[in-house]
């Protein structure tokens, strides 16, 4: 370890910053990037070098709907959660003291809850004699119960109160580092709300939604617990897929080489929506 | 004090530019806190007047109902003819200039500017010669492509002055525009805001917490404490002739002497100070001299006492204004310690008999007239510089 002194006071030798990284380094090389190696080879070596697992993967049109599936869904999940995260968002960030608290609680209150407890839940009110139903009933609007769990509709809506909150937090923090007088300068210059909204406001948290878009948009693809609990045959997705192969047929190879497919897809839509951003930046400057 | 700036070229106001702005009986509260309290002013179209006041006066208050950002409890406000107590901010056709530029940092300089024109929906090419136009009229032709976060303070403020003026508002508003800006700076951009207005003829309400700043640049200044107006006056006037306690230690230095009155005779008091001496002022009037020319509204909401025989009161007078005693008139012994250099003016500072603080202001290069060896000296001043207020000296 060399002795060169620290270029500023109180920070720490480059020694000394690797020594406090290294637990959890190592960690994660134990517990995380070995076992993924591991499975990937797997999908790749076992029982010797061959693409069968990719060539089957590819060759069904099943798996290609599951795909598909998942990745409409994902996209129909972030959509919705935007939609209805925003509004809370530009609440929250207007609101002060109790007020803040009371919204931030239940914005963070089921963040903190188990998702499997989340997502029974959505069972319990969505089952065959669950809450919806026995509501319904109650109101005479139905005479007999409506198939509402393991739909693709019950997926979609439990995934997006699962993630919504992912999507609310980013776009809040940006929202709330706005400075108001900003809001203020645009009314007066002769905005009304709405333009001022659009023009100012708008524009300035994009950076918290492209955030909150992207989280939710990866936690989606890989989403195994809710759409298993919520979800049926019908609506099988890429994590209970992977999940399936893994616990109940014991093809390690196969679901080695979903997951990697899977991580392939999930990057490049990563990449892809930067790229998007920085583009629309540009392009949204010369206005 | 340099009162240039706002008495030249007063009278050269490009009629009509500008609107008049009435503010009438406005109050506004927070829950228990009276922010405003039933405040009138009247500002003639082209004028430029200046809410002065520490934190917590009412100015920034007030500013804002003008603005539309607050609506008052009470009272209504006209800009030219229109009532627009109710109005939305964006119907006011008001330039306002805040405190931190509020620039739309995800614009161009040029966008910035070209947003009130946007808003009002004229042509491309109309809106692009006026914001030419406007970046060349506060020296930044050329940085219309920049982005806000790569000027500087000062320029910042330029672009934020252009984009408050570039559609000819009636009035300009500004809130603390320069507390960000250091000195120099502060004084050139004070110069520019006053040319600035001089060319568009607008009408401007200026709130600020620097009283130089305000007497520097207004036609009128409203010294506001506590929610009201104390004093609304051309700065001459409320330098010379303040009209409470308040206004006489606000707007420029003072020394404030504590004693009890012996006799009331037509407008003069004797004061008996603790040490013994005998000091005479002026009683402070309750009614401000009449203002030269225009009409203008003047609500002063502090009522005095009557001073009489026995009462404490307090005379007030301006460190420039004591010098050697003179026969017949006030006098009194100090004793300095201490001196303030500033360049032009020395500034000795002690305290009386009594222990109470004294200034005195003296050219620096006056060397005639200096303490003796043991600091002491004797100071007098004439009956009509000095002001007596009824009650204990308070300092803001």
């Amino acid at each position: 370890m060399s002795n060169a002194a620290s270029p500023i006071r109180g920070a720490l030798r480059p020694g000394a910053s690797w020594m406090l990284i290294a637990p959890l380094l190592l960690l994660l090389a134990f517990a995380f990037f070995w076992p993924i190696v591991n499975l990937l080879s797997r999908s790749l070596f076992v029982p010797e070098f061959s693409l069968q697992n990719y060539q089957r993967l590819f060759n069904e049109p099943l798996y290609w709907r599951i795909f598909g599936r998942t990745f409409w869904i994902s996209a129909c999940c972030c959509l919705l959660s935007l939609m209805l995260g925003y509004p809370v968002a530009y609440a929250m960030a207007r609101l002060k003291g109790w007020r803040l608290a009371f919204v931030a609680a239940c914005v963070l209150i089921p963040l903190w809850t188990s998702v499997l407890v989340r997502s029974y839940a959505w069972v319990f009110l969505l089952q065959r004699n669950g809450v919806v139903n026995a509501m319904l009933n109650d109101l005479g609007l139905i005479g007999a119960p409506l198939r509402l769990l393991y739909t693709e509709g019950a997926v979609l809506a439990a995934m997006t109160h699962v993630l919504l909150p992912f999507m609310i937090l980013p776009i809040f923090a940006t929202l709330r580092g706005i400075p108001p007088e900003l809001e203020r300068a645009a009314r007066n210059l002769g905005a009304g709300r709405a333009q001022a909204f659009m023009r100012v406001t708008l524009p300035l948290s994009l950076p918290g939604v492209s955030t909150g878009v992207l989280f939710v948009f990866i936690l989606a693809l890989g989403f195994y617990i809710t759409p298993a609990m919520v979800g049926g045959p019908q609506t099988l997705m890429i994590g209970t897929l992977i999940a399936q192969q893994v616990t109940d047929l014991l093809d390690w190879e196969f679901a080695g080489a979903v997951s990697a497919v899977l991580m392939v897809l999930t990057m490049g839509a990563v990449i892809t929506f930067q790229r998007a951003l920085s583009v629309e930046r540009l392009a949204g400057n010369a206005d | 004090m340099d009162f240039a700036l706002g008495r030249l070229g007063s009278r050269e106001r490009l009629a009509g530019r500008g609107a008049a702005v009435r503010v009438d009986r406005v109050a506004k509260s927070y829950g228990a806190v009276r922010a405003v309290q039933q405040v009138s002013i009247g500002v003639a179209a082209g004028e430029f007047v200046s809410l002065l006041g520490p934190s917590g006066s009412g100015k920034t208050t007030l500013l804002m109902m003008i603005a539309g950002f607050e609506t008052p409890d009470a009272g209504t406000l006209h800009i030219g003819d229109r009532d627009v107590t109710q109005a939305e901010p964006n119907e006011r056709n008001l330039g306002m200039v805040f405190q931190r530029y509020a620039l739309f940092p995800h614009l161009t300089v040029a966008d910035n500017i070209a947003f009130p024109l946007k808003m009002r929906k004229l042509a491309r090419a109309d809106i692009a010669h006026k914001v030419e136009a406007a970046l060349a009229r506060v020296r930044l032709a050329g940085y219309g492509e920049r982005k806000p976060d790569q000027l500087s303070g000062g320029q910042q403020q330029r672009v934020a002055l252009a984009r408050a003026t570039v559609f000819d508002p009636p009035v300009i508003l500004m809130d603390e525009p320069l507390g960000a800006l250091d000195k120099k700076l502060r004084e050139q951009m004070q110069i520019e805001i006053k040319q600035l207005q001089r060319e568009l003829g607008a009408t401007v309400v200026y709130v600020t917490h620097d009283q130089q700043e305000a007497l520097t640049m207004s036609d009128r200044v409203a010294v506001m404490n506590h929610g009201r107006i104390e004093q609304l006056s051309a700065p001459q006037v409320l330098y010379d002739r303040p009209l409470s306690m308040f206004v006489a230690d606000f707007v420029g230095d003072t020394n404030l002497l504590r004693g009890t009155v012996r006799t009331v005779e037509g407008d003069v008091a004797t004061l008996e100070l603790a040490t013994g001496e005998k000091v005479q002022g002026r009683v402070a009037s309750t009614t401000p001299p009449k203002p030269t020319g225009d009409a203008s509204e003047v609500d002063s909401a502090v009522s005095m006492r009557e001073l009489r025989t026995g009462d404490i009161a307090s005379l007030c007078i301006r460190p420039e204004r004591l010098g050697p005693a003179i026969e017949g008139q006030s006098r009194i012994f100090a004793r300095f310690a201490d001196a303030i250099y500033v360049g032009p003016d020395l500034t000795l500072v002690g305290s009386i008999g009594d222990g109470q603080p004294l200034r005195l202001r003296i050219g620096s290069r006056d060397q005639a007239w200096r303490p003796g060896v043991d600091g002491g000296l004797v100071v007098g001043w004439r009956t009509e510089d000095a002001i007596v207020f009824p009650g204990e000296p308070e300092r803001t």
